[in-house]
Formats: C-alpha cells, sequence, structure tokens
C-alpha cells in the first residue's frame, strides 16, 4: 500500500492524521457548507448583516417559500421526465450496440466504435446550432421529448463505450459454447449475455442519471418555458429573479442538487466503478 | 429489439437467414444507435461547417458569405479575448490531476470511517455545475462571501473577484477545479488501490520511499488512471460553458468569455441570432478539440491493436 499505513508509523503520526483528516474535508467543502448554512438562515439575519454568525432561527420556511413561490416543483418534476426516458433508452441501445462491438469481429468493427468514442468528445457548441434546428423543424422544441430523443443520441457514445468494453471481458468461451449447441444469436444476447450485463447496466444508469440531471447547456437550447424546463435551467432564471435574496437562491439550489446526491450514496460502488472503468488495468 | 429477429416461417428465407446470421445479427444490433448518433452527432457536425460560410438569422433564407464569417472572426476582439481564456482555462484546469492525485495518496489509508471521507470528498463532482457556479458566486459575493471577508481579514480590503476583469476567470476556474479534482481523485484512489504490493515492497528494502518512490514505483502503474484523468480534464476544460454562464453571463465586459459560450452568445443572443458565425466559432471550436481528440483516440487505438 502506498503510502505507508499510518498504523504503522508513530503514535503522533497516527493522532496527527486523525486530527487533520476532518480538518481538510472541512476546508474542502466550505463552499457547501456556506450555502446549506445559508439556506436555512431566515432572511431577517442576512438583512441584518449576520452571515456567519449563530442563526437567529433554523428558517425551514425557506425551503417552503422557494416551493410555494417558485415553480422548482415544476422544474423538479421535468428534470425527472427527461432523466428517467434518457437512461432507459441510452442504456438499452448501448446493450444492443456494446454487444454487436464486443462480440463479433468484422471489418468496421474498430472503425464503428471509434466513431462513439470520438463523438463522444466533440464540443456541445459544433452540434447546437443544427441540432436546434432539426428539433425545431420535428416540432419537439420546448418540449420534454426534444430534449429526450438529443440526450439518448448523444449518450449512446459514451454508453457504448462503456458496454462494449464490459463486453469485451466477459469470458468468451459461454457465447462459443452456446453457438455449438446452436442457440440463435438473439438468444444468446438475450439469455446469456444481457443477464451477465445486470452491474454495467446499473453503474452506467446512474452514471447517466447524473449527467441528464446536470445537464445545463441543452435545457437552455432546446427548452424555454417553465412548462418543460428541467431544474439547472430553472435555477438560472430564478437565480436572475431573486437578486440579493441568497436565502432563497441557497436552498433553491440545495433542493435541485439532492436527487443526485442521494443517487450517489445509494449506489456508491455502482457509481464510482462507473466512472472509474479504465483506470486500472 | 426482436422485431428485427422475428422467426420466420419461409423456410428458403429462413434457411438464408441462418447461414448469414452470424454476419447479419451485429449490423441489426447496431442499426438504432448508429441511425440516432448519426442523425443527432456525426451529421450536425458537418452542418455546422457548412452553415458557418453562411449568415443566417435562424428563420429567413441563408446568404452565402464565403470565407466572411472567419474573416470578421479574426478581426474580433471578443474572439481572441474568449480564445485567451480557452488557453488559461485549459492550462490551470490540468492541475486538477496533480491535486487530485494529492488528494488521493493523502485519503488512501485504512483508518475508521475513511470511506465516509472518501465519499464525502467525491461529493462536488455529482453536484450540478449551476449549483456549484451559484455556491461560489455567494462564496466570492462583494461585501458578505466568505471568500471577500477571508481576504478582507487578510488584507483589510476585500476582492470582487467576479467584478474585476483581470480576476473573474480565475475565479471562474477555481469554481470549476473543485469538482474536476473530485474527478481526478476518485481515479487515482481506484489506481493506487490496484498498485502491486509486491513492487511497493521490493522498492521500500531498496530504501525508496516518499516522493522518489511516488514518482518511479507508483506513477508508472498509475499510468492508465493518469491518461484517464488527462482525457477528462482537457475535455472539461474546453467544454467549459455551464460556470461562464451562472457565475458573471460572460461579464463584466465580456471579460471572462470562452469559446464555448461566446458561440452560445452569437447563435442566440437577445440582440439577434447570427447562427452562421455562431457556427464559424463552434468550427475553431471543434479544431482545436480536434487535436487532443485524434490524440487520444490515436492512442486508445494503439492499445486497443495490442490487446488483439
Amino acid at each position: 500500500m502506498f503510502p505507508r499505513p499510518v498504523q504503522d508509523r508513530s503514535s503522533a503520526a497516527r493522532i496527527g492524521y486523525q486530527i487533520a483528516l476532518p480538518i481538510v474535508l472541512f476546508i474542502w467543502l466550505l463552499p457547501l457548507l456556506g450555502v446549506a448554512m445559508t439556506s436555512l438562515r431566515p432572511s431577517s439575519d442576512l438583512a441584518a448583516g449576520n452571515y456567519f454568525g449563530w442563526p437567529s432561527a433554523i428558517a425551514f420556511s425557506n425551503y417552503a417559500e422557494v416551493f410555494q413561490n417558485s415553480p422548482i416543483g415544476q422544474y423538479i418534476l421535468n428534470s425527472f421526465k427527461v432523466t428517467i426516458p434518457t437512461v432507459i433508452g441510452a442504456v438499452a441501445l448501448s446493450c444492443m450496440t456494446g454487444f454487436a462491438l464486443g462480440v463479433y469481429r468484422f471489418r468496421s468493427n474498430l472503425l464503428i466504435f471509434f466513431m462513439f468514442v470520438a463523438g463522444n468528445f466533440v464540443p456541445f457548441q459544433i452540434l447546437m446550432v443544427p441540432v436546434r434546428d432539426l428539433t425545431v423543424s420535428l416540432g419537439l422544441y420546448n418540449k420534454v421529448s426534444g430534449l429526450v430523443l438529443f440526450h439518448v443520441a448523444f449518450q449512446s457514445g459514451f454508453c457504448t463505450l462503456f458496454m462494449r468494453n464490459f463486453i469485451r471481458a466477459l469470458p468468451r468461451e459461454l457465447i462459443e459454447a452456446a453457438r455449438v449447441e446452436g442457440v440463435a444469436e438473439w438468444r444468446i444476447f438475450w439469455f446469456i449475455v444481457l443477464p451477465l450485463m445486470r452491474p454495467a447496466i446499473a453503474a452506467l444508469s446512474v452514471l447517466v442519471f447524473t449527467f441528464i440531471w446536470n445537464d445545463y447547456f441543452w435545457a437552455t437550447v432546446l427548452t424555454t418555458s417553465a412548462t418543460t424546463q428541467p431544474v439547472t435551467a430553472g435555477l438560472y432564471s430564478l437565480n436572475g429573479q431573486w437578486i440579493a435574496s441568497w436565502h432563497l437562491v441557497s436552498a433553491g439550489s440545495i433542493v435541485a442538487a439532492m436527487p443526485p446526491v442521494l443517487m450517489f450514496f445509494a449506489m456508491q460502488r455502482h457509481f464510482i466503478a462507473g466512472l472509474t472503468l479504465g483506470a486500472v488495468k | 429489439m426482436t422485431t428485427a429477429v422475428l422467426p420466420d416461417t419461409n423456410p428458403r428465407t429462413r434457411s438464408w437467414w441462418r447461414r448469414n446470421q452470424q454476419s447479419l445479427t451485429p449490423w441489426l444490433f447496431l442499426a438504432p444507435g448508429i441511425v440516432m448518433f448519426v442523425i443527432y452527432v456525426i451529421l450536425p457536425i458537418f452542418q455546422s461547417f457548412w452553415l458557418s460560410f453562411y449568415d443566417w438569422d435562424g428563420l429567413g433564407e441563408k446568404t452565402w458569405l464565403g470565407w466572411g464569417n472567419y474573416v470578421e472572426l479574426f478581426d474580433d476582439d471578443a474572439f481572441y479575448t474568449s480564445l485567451k481564456n480557452n488557453v488559461i482555462w485549459l492550462v490551470l484546469y490540468l492541475l486538477a490531476v496533480p491535486a487530485g492525485l494529492a488528494i488521493a495518496v493523502f485519503l488512501n489509508q485504512a483508518v475508521i470511517g475513511i470511506r465516509i471521507y472518501k465519499s464525502l470528498f467525491f461529493f462536488p463532482f455529482v453536484i450540478s455545475q449551476v449549483v456549484v457556479g451559484l455556491m461560489f458566486s455567494w462564496f466570492y459575493a462583494p461585501g458578505f462571501g466568505l471568500f471577500y471577508k477571508l481576504v478582507e481579514w487578510l488584507t483589510g480590503t476585500g476582492v470582487a473577484v467576479l467584478a474585476d476583469p483581470d480576476l473573474v476567470t480565475y475565479g471562474i476556474i477555481v469554481a470549476g477545479l473543485w469538482p474536476q479534482i473530485a474527478y481526478c481523485m476518485i481515479l487515482y484512489l481506484t489506481g493506487l488501490n490496484n498498485v502491486s504490493p509486491d513492487q511497493i515492497e521490493a522498492a521500500r528494502l531498496d530504501g525508496a520511499k516518499g516522493l522518489k518512490m511516488l514518482w518511479y514505483v507508483i506513477l508508472p502503474q498509475l499510468r492508465p488512471a493518469t491518461f484517464l484523468a488527462v482525457v477528462v480534464t482537457v475535455i472539461g476544460a474546453l467544454r467549459s460553458f455551464d460556470l461562464v454562464s451562472i457565475m458573471t453571463d460572460g461579464g463584466p465586459f465580456g471579460s471572462s468569455r470562452v469559446l464555448s459560450f461566446y458561440m452560445y452568445e452569437q447563435a442566440l443572443s437577445e440582440y439577434g441570432y447570427r447562427m452562421g458565425y455562431g457556427a464559424a466559432i463552434a468550427v475553431i471550436l471543434f479544431l482545436i478539440m480536434m487535436v487532443f481528440i485524434s490524440g487520444f483516440i490515436w492512442k486508445m487505438i494503439r492499445d486497443e491493436k495490442e490487446g488483439y
């Protein structure tokens, strides 16, 4: 193990490490803690200049106010409406593309694979005008479905990379044996490979959920009204309305950040396994 | 997905299907993914190139300009400001890689509760950049922001980072580094977990320790993690848009613009849509990114060929 375990060092080093940990963490999370504290402060405190002192009361009412006086509930609902179909669509598509590219050897295999990989890296701006134009002409501008279609297509790049590499690492003998038995190819996919892909499907679902929930650029390009905007784009407009009402901005931010944070803490192992795929050989 | 492979009752076609099943199946499985990806990602790239030669407001007729948009661009001060800021982003953003490594080394211990520490260190990455931007706007807020207060306490006068044309880009980059460092940290933590203990022991017997050990023994084994960290950081730096939009909207006086933001501003601004000009900016950004992307892809193909 690197570095040398503190257990093997002097007791002073051990205690020092245990003290340093919470201090470093505190500094690391300072912006977050500040906002979390502000979100619970009554607005009278902020008006009186009491930003860091002891709050005169814990104001959960800020959260109530955010939900009552702004469409944030609708924004959150929109985010779910965009995110969940995207996760299902992108994961389903990439199970199929990943299977095709991971199991079969044909001439253009690598070429197609790297088309997906490279497309996944391009700047969004090179797609912006044509995608917006396409969405308008499909009649899907400012609709949840327009956003979902684009996200599914774009995410299939990263998801294909992920799934294909996962399937490549599965034992090939399983597939070969099934072929010798005369099992149809689609049955191999459905009954042999798909059940083995469960961990990859879980990891990818959590990742795509977070990516799409946090997407801001496409939300602003493809939607405009409060009835369809996801929460990231919604927060931007609320921030404009709540100028200097930091207790509301903070509470709104915390609410918007919650779903992916909860998802992360619930599915931590899958999340990290997904994110670090390829970090070790 | 099964419609394409419905059991066929006609004996002649079935035998044809049987014979060609192995070579046709991958294409049937690929078809929906490829169609979607080509329509929404590959074709738009070419369309943007084509559009960049036109003057277009997004609705009316397109007017052919030839290289007009590019000529205008190369004489546009805002373009050079954005380009310069992109370079600053790229260089400073790469600090996330060593910083992530440092935190990973710091946290790679087996003490009680370390798992919770690791997740809490990682968790800025899970938060939307919009929220990160708002957090840091609050952090820098003149008059009462934590950072402002801190500087005021240290030097006597506070600094309004986001209102200062010389500091604003650095202020935004710091906000961007926060989640990016978390990402690099998690890559390295996973890498450190898989470093071969035998090699470390052998090196320890040879008297290697500290930085020497890190440089000569550990880092070579962390190469895949480093590659991934550099890729995501470079792409992240050139894609920076959310934070600029949320924290400053390009200001003050356009001094915090980056290419991705300037493109958006030109193409969809409230002063009128200049889609062609925006497309030209996007093409420049795309070409810059292509330099890096081809490098990454080239390395991945090489690894892939070795794997066969």
